[in-house]
């Protein structure tokens, strides 16, 4: 099998000023991978699957990888030579910067028909509140349809082109996205609104927290009386 | 966003209904919505089908998941990398050895980890050994949801409580066996164990003899499962099916003979394939897998060596991996399992992520069932061999 570079210079050839990166992984598995650009990812996906010498036709493993934003400290040293001629000093200087927040998808790419892989790509979002769109890649490995609805439930990825984009884990009434690194679970996951809760809502509208005979006699208990005396239905 | 491509929608990812009618139609009559599940004994666990009927044929079918969902990688993204062992045995509890397996290789891989002669051995066996015990198990519930009621399925428990008993001995639990640990396995086999290990492999080909000639030359299995549930094998790869479900298909990748991961590549084993991707092959599968699977153990306790069954160099305190990440993957009795980690230098992954193998196997429940009966969905599912607890994670 052809090495990553190798991949990516014959994908850089293919498809001319596309932004395809290669992703260092420093662990001694060195499984690297190809970040691609939303705009041509699924083409490039088409071509990783056709191409003869790849035909990566098995899609293995979808996920998606939460990055929030996150403030690095880079340290910059500079030696300044002393004028006076003694030993120079060094100068540390701290620059902050702020790495903006992503989500990211990650597909393992395999070959059943030559046996060969992992080829691994990614794509990125822009952010992680507006821009969560990427495009699917379940027209080509019809394996992410499921993938692809889990990364959307737990992460917020919102992958166009889906057939069936819908929670799948989680129920669809379920709000946040619970695999994010900022998620933070509410107190009650039973909560839900029920009869109860309308019927109780209901009675507090009816039956005015204070009524106005209260007023006039501010030592009485508001609510007793307000609840001991409901008004008469009105009669017909 | 590039939505239409030249060419950019495959052929294989539309799956239509044999004929599509509206759910209310007063001309032919009405299509009925069943909902099967969460709580029906034929779902193997809490698992729903939203199926769409027109009579008794399946028009739509709509999977339902999540009851036993408890966001597994959450949970091991807040705990350190061998705090997630225990874990991976609830993923899919007939198969906690392999599961552990996937694991311990996936972050062996991570750091570069070597694992000890003895431990390799004692891993084949007791993934083995725990083939057979899925297999079997899977051989009876299908039964069961054929019709069969009870005995196929208890001559399978009477074999598979056996090799529990095995794993019980050994690890001390039956079916959370928590066995394998970064760079081997936690304690060793002792030689009793292992004498009594070979006697259940050398009984087992009798009882799979004689399961065989109660159960796979029946004609009310053949005509219950032969043609039922038809998958191609174009669809099966793209699908991402992977396991006996692909072979039955007659696509040829077995992942121990694929990436030889272990030491796979010592042993001589054949992996059968099927023909027509049925049902009834999805069964026979299984069986041939379990006769090879004896062919393997067989070999590895000839040949199983001495020494030490856990790498001395291996770190269990203070377990930190350098950044990077990792997918392994091996082959599990469902399909391929597959791990994927990212660590960021801490004690705890900064991601951890499960390929589950029923999961994706899911993924064309619809496209097999539409057109069949319910009855027939049932046993379809069944020979899908799906756990709800790894499904949900």
């Amino acid at each position: 099998m052809e090495s990553l570079e190798q991949l990516h210079a014959r994908l850089l050839a293919r498809f001319p000023g596309a932004e395809i990166t290669v992703i260092e992984n420093p662990a001694p598995t060195a499984q690297h991978s190809l970040l691609l650009p939303l705009a041509l990812a699924r083409d490039i996906a088409f071509f990783l699957r056709d191409d003869p010498a790849l035909l990566l036709d098995y899609c293995s493993n979808v996920t998606g990888v939460d990055w929030p934003e996150k403030e690095i400290t880079e340290t910059t040293k500079t030696t300044v030579p002393d004028p006076a001629g003694g030993a120079p000093t060094v100068v540390e200087e701290k620059t902050k910067r702020i790495e903006p927040g992503k989500l990211e998808v990650v597909y393992h790419l395999f070959s059943i028909a030559v046996k060969q892989g992992p080829v691994i790509i990614r794509m990125r979002t822009g952010d992680r509140t507006n821009q969560v769109t990427v495009p699917s890649l379940t027209p080509v490995w019809r394996s992410c349809e499921f993938q692809e609805r889990e990364v959307f439930d737990l992460f917020g990825v919102v992958f166009a082109g889906h057939p069936d984009l819908r929670r799948i884990l989680m129920w669809d009434e379920f709000k946040d996205h619970p695999m994010r690194k900022d998620y933070v679970e509410p107190d009650d996951y039973e909560w839900e609104p029920t009869p109860h809760g309308a019927v109780l809502e209901k009675a507090r509208q009816h039956y005015p927290a204070v009524a106005p005979a209260d007023a006039a006699f501010p030592g009485a208990p508001p609510s007793a009386t307000a609840t001991a005396t409901p008004p008469s239905p009105p009669q017909p | 966003m590039s939505d239409s491509g030249p060419s950019s929608f495959s052929p294989l990812v539309s799956a239509p209904g044999p004929t599509v009618r509206p759910v209310h139609d007063p001309l032919h009559g009405d299509l009925l919505e069943v909902s099967m599940g969460p709580h029906h004994p034929s779902t193997h666990g809490v698992f729903r089908m939203m199926v769409t009927l027109d009579g008794e044929r399946i028009m739509k079918l709509k999977p339902v998941f999540g009851y036993l969902h408890r966001n597994h990688e959450k949970i091991g993204e807040n705990t350190t990398y061998l705090g997630s062992m225990p874990y991976t045995d609830r993923l899919d509890y007939f198969c906690s050895m392999t599961n552990n397996w996937a694991y311990a290789l996936t972050v062996e891989k991570l750091v570069g980890q070597t694992v000890p002669e003895r431990a390799e051995y004692l891993r084949v066996i007791l993934a083995e050994l725990t083939r057979l015990l899925n297999h079997t198990c899977l051989a009876g519930f299908l039964l069961q949801d054929t019709g069969a009621s009870g005995t196929p399925l208890m001559y399978a428990f009477r074999e598979r409580e056996k090799i529990l008993d095995l794993f019980e001995s050994l690890s001390g639990s039956r079916m959370m066996c928590n066995y394998q640990r970064f760079g081997g396995c936690r304690v060793d086999a002792s030689p009793e164990w292992i004498k009594a290990a070979q006697q259940v492999v050398a009984n087992y080909g009798e009882f799979l003899d004689e399961y065989e000639a109660l159960i796979t030359g029946n004609e009310i299995l053949m005509a219950r499962t032969q043609d039922v549930g038809i998958l191609s094998p174009e669809l099966a790869v793209s699908a991402g099916i992977t396991g006996p479900m692909l072979r039955a298909t007659g696509v040829d990748y077995d992942l121990r003979k694929v990436d030889g991961y272990g030491i796979y590549p010592r042993f001589e084993f054949r992996i059968p394939l099927g023909d027509h991707g049925d049902t009834y092959d999805r069964y026979m599968i299984r069986v041939l897998e379990m006769r090879e699977s004896i062919k393997i153990l067989e070999q590895a306790f000839r040949d199983l060596p001495g020494g030490p069954v856990m790498d001395p160099k291996s770190k269990l305190r203070g377990f930190r991996p350098k950044p990077g990440e990792s997918y392994g993957r091996i082959e599990g009795p469902k399909g391929e399992i597959g791990f994927y980690v990212i660590s960021d230098g801490s004690p705890n992954p900064y991601r951890y992520r499960i390929r589950p193998p029923s999961f994706v196997n899911l993924t064309i429940l619809e496209d097999m069932c539409l057109g069949q009966t319910v009855a027939d969905a049932v046993i379809i599912l069944g020979s899908i061999d799906i756990v709800l607890g790894e499904v949900d994670r």
